[in-house]
């Protein structure tokens, strides 16, 4: 027994050198690649840029500045111009919420079919999750513009592309909730002979709903800021009138959307983060 | 049974009225939530011209989209002044003409002279066969048509059928005639057009291409592996290099899939993604030390930075890339530096909000070796947290490549300025399609990528949220 320790100790002490020196290697190469593709990254970005990088530092602050220098020449009384924008506001926000309530409803079809817990077969699972993943990995942009060419200009296309994408997304944080979900309520659920709808409807639901209305609302949020960009490229609201204004150079009028879509960004952040917080506590 | 079950339950009711009226008004609130949201998405309904979808859907746009996507086209072309001179072009594009002696491009074989060594035969894929004569079209051996028809020139010079007058709407089917033009397309593979200047014939197949060696290459007459195979030849193709370099060469210069700038497009966007999240890692950790209370004692310090977090994720990318884009002008850094800022604000906040939910009692036991403050939080704070960090990092990688193909789509360049421009063409469909595909492999590589590195770095892909 003595003469048995220090050989033991011997043994966890070269595994410990062995662990550590493991770890240090490891990290080392991480370290390494991230080097490697950090400057990898450098010289394809110098190459395919425009202009230099010293320059651009230089200028950075020179749009802005213009801004800024636009709007105070117009003098800050002709701040109310806000005020002609919010219509527009609202058309974004329409798009995100109207887009993020059929694609929350989609995606709680698409999670229920997925989920392993819930369907016993394997092919259905698989083919819903394999849609999922089209669904999801298509920016939505991409989407956009093709209904938008397929469609005219209006702002269904922005519908749809966001309808499609917030399914995909939405759908596979519903999944994982819904198989992460307790097992009990619905063996007892079971137990009594209810149907499989009343099982989903009276044990699992009840039990995720909180934590999709959650998921929801950060997702309305991600939306709202997808909507304004797809207004860019011609499907209406605050982001076509933005991009229309940085065309016609109307300095005071481009802060002024900026302002209140930042404005729009920055309320919704607290007020999801605050409904969050009342639908799923503090801790999760 | 039922009975004395109601009788129970009734019971039930009386022994806990509180949790019961409780129940109910809790159920009343879903309702009207319920009744709500359905209210909302009537409205949403025809505020945003949903009704309209089956107006504004044009399926023969749809369709012609679609087909473009997987199937190419051949144009034949003849002018009625000069009969004997007939144009096959690839696509209608001028520099991809058949049978032109610098090119040596042979005739396909789809295209020969009639047995009466008069007319000239265009034969489709599904052998209906369009013969083209000094002053008129003949249809024949359609499937499923009964009959041929003839398209001749009246004296004024217009196209007209031949007995179009005798034949019943049935036979009609896939004629559309109008004044200065006659078109026949039984299906969308085969479409044929009389003007009064020319006749035009589209002749579909499937498929794309010259999708490995354009119409001019010297390579084109090999498929892929057999031009692979070539370049284990010691006998050039061309005297000028070698095969491999041929090979090479070909591939990426390719007129038509433009697969050099389309692959160099795509590394840009996954530049602008990967650096991208890179800064935002690099200037989010240092700040976010400083925003946590268990960490700053300074007030007014944590309350900036939180703001500054704020400030920068409120300013979208959207903004962000419209302010780069003036300094910087088209590129990736135009894209790095918009990603990296916004999400310098989103990593800034879920990593302060990680530090601050830390364990003390770590930090408490590095303190009580009598480290230095540094040293607490390398030894206390650190191997907490640092699973989060690259979860986190991970997780953003996915979705910021989706963001790079937005930025890059409003002038950054990269993937979605070709993309953009390929849609706006109007015809190159079957590039659309090409890189839509490549954004979709691309971006669920990266999301693969990132669960597999999150998975041997931390143990488990899901995202830990704080």
């Amino acid at each position: 027994m003595a003469k048995a320790l220090p050989a033991n100790l011997e043994q966890i002490e070269v595994n410990l050198k062995k662990l550590t020196n493991q770890r240090t290697r490891s990290s080392l190469l991480g370290i390494a690649i991230l080097i490697l593709i950090f400057f990898g990254g450098t010289l394809v970005s110098l190459e395919a840029n425009a202009g230099s990088f010293g320059r651009g530092i230089a200028n950075f602050f020179n749009y802005p500045r213009d801004l800024f220098v636009d709007t105070f020449e117009m003098g800050w009384k002709y701040w109310p111009r806000v005020i002609k924008y919010i219509p527009e506001l609202i058309i974004t926000l329409n798009i995100a919420l109207f887009s993020t309530s059929i694609g929350f409803i989609l995606a709680i079809i698409f999670a229920i079919f997925s989920s392993r817990n819930l369907i016993r077969n394997k092919r259905v699972i698989q083919f819903t999750k394999f849609l999922m993943d089209v669904t999801r990995s298509f920016p939505t942009l991409i989407i956009a513009m093709v209904f938008l060419y397929l469609m005219g200009k209006s702002s269904l296309p922005a519908v749809i592309a966001i309808t499609i994408h917030t399914a995909g997304a939405l759908g596979k944080l519903f999944t994982e909730a819904i198989e992460n979900c307790d097992g009990k309520p619905i063996e007892g659920l079971s137990s009594v002979g209810a149907t499989w709808t009343q099982k989903i409807r009276f044990s699992v639901l009840p039990q995720v709903l909180p934590l999709f209305l959650s998921y929801g609302i950060l997702r309305l949020e991600i939306n709202v800021r997808e909507s304004t960009i797809l207004g860019f490229v011609g499907a209406g609201g605050i982001g076509e009138m933005l991009a229309a204004l940085i065309q016609w150079n109307y300095g005071a009028d481009v802060l002024a959307c900026m302002f209140l879509l930042v404005g729009t960004i920055i309320a919704l952040d607290y007020l999801s983060a605050y409904w969050r917080h009342k639908l799923i506590g503090a801790n999760q | 049974m039922s009975s004395s079950l109601a009788i129970q339950r009734e019971n039930i009711r009386k022994l806990f009225p509180d949790t019961f009226k409780q129940a109910r008004k809790s159920r009343l609130r879903g309702q009207i939530i319920f009744f709500l949201v359905l209210v909302y998405l009537i409205v949403g309904f025809f505020t945003l011209d949903v009704v309209d979808i089956p107006k504004k859907w044009k399926p023969q746009n749809a369709a012609m989209f679609v087909l473009d996507t997987y199937a190419h086209k051949d144009h034949v072309t003849m002018k009625w002044e000069n009969h004997e001179d007939i144009k096959i072009a690839f696509e209608g594009n001028y520099r991809s003409i058949y049978g032109r002696d610098n090119l040596d491009k042979s005739i396909p074989d789809w295209f020969y002279k009639n047995s009466d060594n008069v007319g000239n035969v265009v034969e489709f894929n599904n052998k209906g066969k369009a013969i083209l004569y000094k002053d008129k079209v003949e249809i024949v051996n359609f499937p499923k048509y009964e009959r041929d028809f003839t398209i001749k020139l009246n004296s004024n010079g217009k196209p007209y059928l031949v007995g179009s007058e005798d034949l019943v709407i049935e036979d009609l089917k896939g004629f559309r005639i109008t004044e200065n033009r006659v078109e026949f397309r039984p299906t969308l593979y085969e479409r044929i057009q009389v003007y009064p200047k020319k006749v035009e014939i589209h002749r579909y197949s499937i498929g794309w291409k010259y999708f490995w060696f354009d119409f001019s290459s010297p390579l084109e007459p090999y498929s892929f592996f057999e031009a692979l195979g070539l370049t284990f030849s010691k006998e050039r193709v061309v005297p000028e290099m070698s095969n491999l370099k041929l090979f090479l060469t070909e591939i990426k210069d390719n007129e038509a899939f433009m697969h050099g700038r389309v692959w160099w497009a795509m590394l840009e966007t996954i530049v602008m993604a990967v650096l991208g999240t890179m800064f935002a890692t690099v200037m989010a950790l240092p700040l976010s030390f400083l925003a946590a209370y268990n960490v700053t004692p300074i007030k007014a310090l944590r309350f900036t930075l939180r703001r500054l977090f704020d400030t920068l994720r409120g300013i979208d990318f959207l903004i962000w890339s419209l302010i780069f884009l003036r300094a910087f002008g088209p590129g990736p850094f135009t894209g790095i530096f918009a990603i990296g800022f916004t999400d310098t604000g989103t990593l800034g906040k879920l990593y302060s909000e990680a530090i601050e939910n830390t364990e003390k009692k770590q930090q408490e036991g590095v303190q009580s070796t009598g480290a230095s403050k540094f040293l607490q939080h390398r030894f206390g704070i650190i191997p907490q947290i640092l699973p989060i960090f690259v979860s986190q990092s991970l997780y953003y990688l996915e979705s910021n490549t989706r963001g790079a193909v937005i930025i890059g789509a409003m002038g950054a360049g990269g993937i979605g300025l070709q993309f953009l421009g390929a849609l706006g063409t109007g015809n190159d469909f079957e590039n659309v399609a090409y890189m839509a595909i490549l954004v979709l492999a691309v971006v669920i590589f990266m999301d693969r990528l990132s669960a597999w590195l999150r998975r041997i770095l931390i143990g488990s892909d899901q995202l830990i949220v704080r």
